[in-house]
């Protein structure tokens, strides 16, 4: 029976970059999938007729540009074209335009409040600076502080430099960004609700805290510090959908001589001595392999796929204490035209962006206090896209596909599992929510895809349907994520490895994961390391 | 209901109708969201008009505010690192104001228009800094951009076109004096001021006047070759005059993201705005510390060999006979009045003392192709050019 050198358990974007680069490196790998078709929650669905849907992510931005070079994505077909527009509804029929034009957004800010308009600027460089502090880290691995190996020392030093870089006063702005809530971030410099809600959504999204939560203010931070192009904290669409992104990275990894196998599902990763062996499917095949490295996150994947008496009592205990709790559901809806949006004057180009139907911090925090409820959010956060304004691939002409991220969804509903009448009753109150804004959008809809969190764990396979395969709190970043001692990539049994989103440095489509994983691997292999570096300063 | 829709077109000023009559080029730019003209005709010309003539520059989107109220003079003077108890009404002060980490956040002009009234004019916006400082005080802060037209009339003959415009006593206003006048019922406020390190004149009226003062003023000089200027030539009689400018000789404190790249007074050679008699002011322990143990970085006005200019380049000094880097130019031109090949630049300390000689890197462009020259530069501590007309009181009639 043939033995891989690697096999890489779910072919989500994580999962295949850590393929490509260990099959760039001359390694014999298999990647696994158990649906059938690839890409995770990076994925481009065909649900009705000839539309495209991103029915997971559905934007990109923080995939690593150093990866996508060094893949070659382009190459295999990806295109990410950046948007910007976007706006904030608002009940009393005004709203709050996001201009990528800095003129242009200080007369809007202004409108508000000039001293507002004026503080964005200091609030973009404060912000700007922390992105900079966290992103050198993101292509590292993040060093354990208890470990004496020189390369974990260095690593430290290379932490303690760059934070005694920023000076004194922006050390104590660090540590108190890092555990701070978004309000209390945004309080500091602005005085206008709706301008505080507009941009405090970034704060919460993928994450069961609400916006006066600490740690929030960090989860801002990673939504600010993906780039398009070098444009740091743009966000953009890629063309034909975010399966485009799986799908570049499995070409690339299928050009190195890698090889996909979907319809998949792996039951168990085995065992044997202390020491993985390889792989058993649900159809009972078993594959071997000297090398297991699971994509999933890490309940799944070591309550679920593994056996719990090959695993280390204290870290199973973490792991099950590991928060990866369902905040968000999703709205996927094809449109039989644009719909209109009688506050925003005809034609206006922030359609290109994200909409935002809520306009005050009370009904943020309201949103959240329905999901500690246990339930969903009867006046949503919904982040609102219609990427075919941008993308001619994904519908046909003069038709649409609206995205629609909807936070907060519990899991489960007051306890227990969803009924089929919750699930419409959820779909409905985010379609109300929308048509408030927009009279002819119920009729423009042709078909919807209403997704709980239950949904999408069950197609996915993401826990409770976190997007970050775990929330993205100070406790569980760098040398706490997933588990402390355990966030080099390595699992606590040999051979086998982490590179999903549960690992540093999270989720978001980075790839950043599945990379440093691959550097791990290689190095332990003895085989020359094809992970590229970060870029550094820009 | 009205929708509404923020304008995303450049504003324009009250002088853009007489601008664009006069414009030849359409070559414009955004200044602060304004439209704001890089030359009108020819900006080599414009700059002569400066240096021979005069030329008037529409600075209308400068940004403004107006502080008002019974603890306003306390209040500036806790904001800014000089003593403006000096400045009494009727004066004018060049000033830099810092955080608390003695960093400049920016340098700007202040008026005493009246007993306790002021105008901060500055290049950038900083409204929640002046709010927050303001704390405990009792003012009135507010933003005037729009609200105030303003046009430099700067150059040799521009005192006699503003006595021909009938602005009498004119001749007694020194340098950094401001005095006011009625125009057509509206006041006009005159200050010696400028950015060209002339003989020169700032004029501030509100919009609805500005044509006819622009228009009285035209009359006024057509026999002394009044011209209209756009941003270039007064770029060009800037760094003759060695004035810095925020974003481009420094940067504002507040919006630098890399720790190190701000600068405090003494590093830009400011040491004369920084009065420690004053008891407190923002910045001012940082500062005194900075004083104690010596700064990092040091503003150098150089006069280099040749004649290519030296933008964007690296400044090297000698050290055990090798030659090392010590900086870089953040303004450079060949000065047609001075025939001097000249720059400003920040190199690290203790490099570029008055009188060293220093190198720089200058590589320059010929049909295509780059040549490097490595040129010997002076460091020096007066004004590239510095006319005593600038000085004169009652000015010449020229």
């Amino acid at each position: 029976m043939k033995t891989y050198d690697a096999i890489v358990v779910g072919a989500g974007h994580n999962g295949l970059a850590n393929a490509a680069f260990l099959a760039k490196a001359g390694l014999d790998v298999l990647c696994l999938e158990k649906n059938p078709y690839i890409g995770g929650a990076a994925v481009s669905l065909n649900l009705y007729e000839d539309w495209i849907y991103s029915n997971c992510s559905y934007v990109c931005s923080l995939l690593r540009p150093e990866i996508y070079r060094s893949l070659d994505l382009a190459r295999h077909g990806l295109q990410v074209t950046p948007y910007g527009g976007g706006m904030t509804f608002m009940e009393n029929g005004d709203y709050l335009g996001a201009y990528w034009d800095s003129e242009t957004r200080y007369k809007e800010y202004s409108r508000f409040s000039k001293h507002d308009a004026d503080a964005y600027e200091r609030y973009s460089a404060d912000t700007m600076r922390q992105c900079r502090f966290i992103r050198d880290f993101m292509m590292r691995t993040p060093p354990d502080p208890t470990s004496f190996k020189p390369r974990d020392l260095m690593e430290l030093m290379a932490i303690g430099k760059k934070f005694y870089e920023m000076g004194e006063d922006r050390m104590y702005d660090t540590v108190r960004f890092w555990t701070q809530s978004v309000a209390e971030y945004l309080d500091e410099y602005f005085e206008t609700d709706v301008i505080k809600t507009a941009l405090s959504g970034s704060g919460i999204i993928g994450t069961a805290l609400g916006i006066h939560s600490p740690g929030t203010a960090y989860v801002l931070l990673h939504h600010y510090m993906g780039e398009v192009d070098g444009n740091v904290g743009a966000w953009g669409f890629a063309r034909g959908g975010m399966g485009a992104v799986s799908q570049a990275i499995a070409n690339s990894f299928q050009s190195y001589g890698g090889e996909i196998r979907t319809n998949a599902g792996v039951e168990q990763i085995l065992v044997k001595n202390g020491k993985v062996t390889g792989v058993a499917l649900t159809s009972g095949e078993e594959i071997s392999a000297r090398v297991v490295v699971s994509n999933m996150d890490v309940k799944r994947t070591f309550m679920k796929c593994m056996d719990e008496k090959d695993l280390p009592e204290d870290f199973l205990h973490r792991v099950k204490n590991f928060k990866i709790r369902g905040s968000s559901g999703k709205l996927n809806i094809a449109l039989d035209g644009l719909p209109t949006f009688p506050a925003l004057p005809k034609g206006s180009p922030l359609l290109d962006g994200d909409m935002h139907f809520i306009d005050s911090m009370e009904r943020m925090e309201l949103a959240f206090d329905d999901w500690k409820e246990g339930t969903w959010s009867k006046d949503p956060y919904v982040d609102m896209l219609i990427p075919t304004i941008t993308d001619p691939t994904m519908a046909p002409p003069g038709k649409h596909f609206m995205s629609c991220f909807v936070q907060y969804c519990p899991e489960k509903i007051e306890g227990r599992a969803w009924t089929n009448e919750e699930r419409d009753a959820f779909g409905k109150t985010v379609i109300d929510q929308i048509a408030k804004y927009s009279p002819d959008f119920k009729d423009l809809i042709l078909h919807v895809e209403i997704r709980t969190p239950q949904d999408i764990e069950n197609e996915a396979g993401l826990t409770e349907g976190n997007i970050f395969h775990g929330e993205l709190t100070m406790d569980q970043l760098l040398f706490n994520r997933p588990v402390p001692g355990y966030a080099q990539y390595r699992g606590p049994v040999k051979g086998m490895y982490m590179c999903g989103s549960s690992t540093h440095p999270g989720g978001g489509v980075m790839a950043a994961p599945g990379a440093n994983a691959a550097r791990e691997i290689l190095s332990d292999l003895k085989r020359q390391n094809t992970v590229p570096e970060n870029f550094g300063d820009d | 209901m009205t929708i509404h829709e923020v304008p995303q077109k450049r504003l324009t000023t009250p002088f853009y109708p007489r601008l664009t009559e006069l414009d030849r080029l359409n070559n414009w730019h955004s200044w602060k969201g304004y439209t704001s003209t890089d030359a009108l005709y020819d900006p080599e010309l414009e700059y002569f008009a400066i240096r021979n003539s005069t030329g008037v520059f529409d600075l209308s989107p400068m940004t403004k505010y107006r502080i008002t109220g019974p603890d306003s003079l306390d209040y500036i003077n806790r904001l800014v690192t000089r003593d403006m108890n000096k400045i009494k009404p009727g004066r004018v002060a060049y000033a830099v104001w810092c955080n608390d980490q003695g960093q400049i956040i920016d340098d700007g002009t202040i008026f005493h228009l009246r007993e306790g009234e002021y105008r901060l004019c500055s290049q950038e916006r900083h409204l929640p800094w002046l709010v927050s400082a303001a704390i405990g005080f009792d003012v009135s802060i507010v933003e005037e951009t729009a609200e105030v037209a303003g046009l430099a009339v700067q150059g040799p003959t521009s005192f006699s076109i503003l006595r021909t415009l009938g602005l009498s006593g004119i001749e007694e206003l020194k340098p950094f004096g401001l005095t006011h006048f009625d125009f057509e019922g509206s006041e006009l406020m005159v200050s010696r001021t400028g950015f060209t390190g002339d003989l020169g004149y700032e004029l501030w009226i509100e919009p609805a006047k500005a044509l006819a003062l622009w228009d009285a003023l035209f009359e006024a000089g057509k026999l002394y070759g009044i011209t209209a200027i756009g941003t270039h030539a007064l770029e060009m009689a800037r760094i003759e005059a060695g004035y810095i400018a925020a974003v481009t000789d420094f940067l504002p404190a507040e919006l630098t993201v890399r720790s190190g790249r701000s600068r405090s007074p003494f590093e830009l050679g400011l040491d004369w705005l920084v009065d420690f008699k004053k008891p407190t002011f923002n910045g001012r322990r940082a500062l005194a510390e900075e004083k104690r143990r010596g700064s990092n970085w040091r503003l150098v006005k150089l006069d280099i060999d040749g004649n290519k200019p030296a933008n964007h380049s690296y400044i090297y000094t000698k050290k055990n006979g090798k030659r090392i880097q010590a900086g870089f130019t953040t303004s450079a031109m060949w000065s047609p009045v001075c025939k001097q090949n000249i720059a400003i630049g920040t190199v690290n300390t203790p490099y570029g003392n008055v009188g060293d000689t220093m190198q720089v890197e200058i590589y320059y462009q010929r049909e295509m192709l780059w040549t490097r020259v490595m040129a010997d530069a002076v460091v020096v501590d007066k004004p590239f050019w510095d006319p005593a007309r600038r000085r004169a009181t009652p000015p010449g009639n020229y």
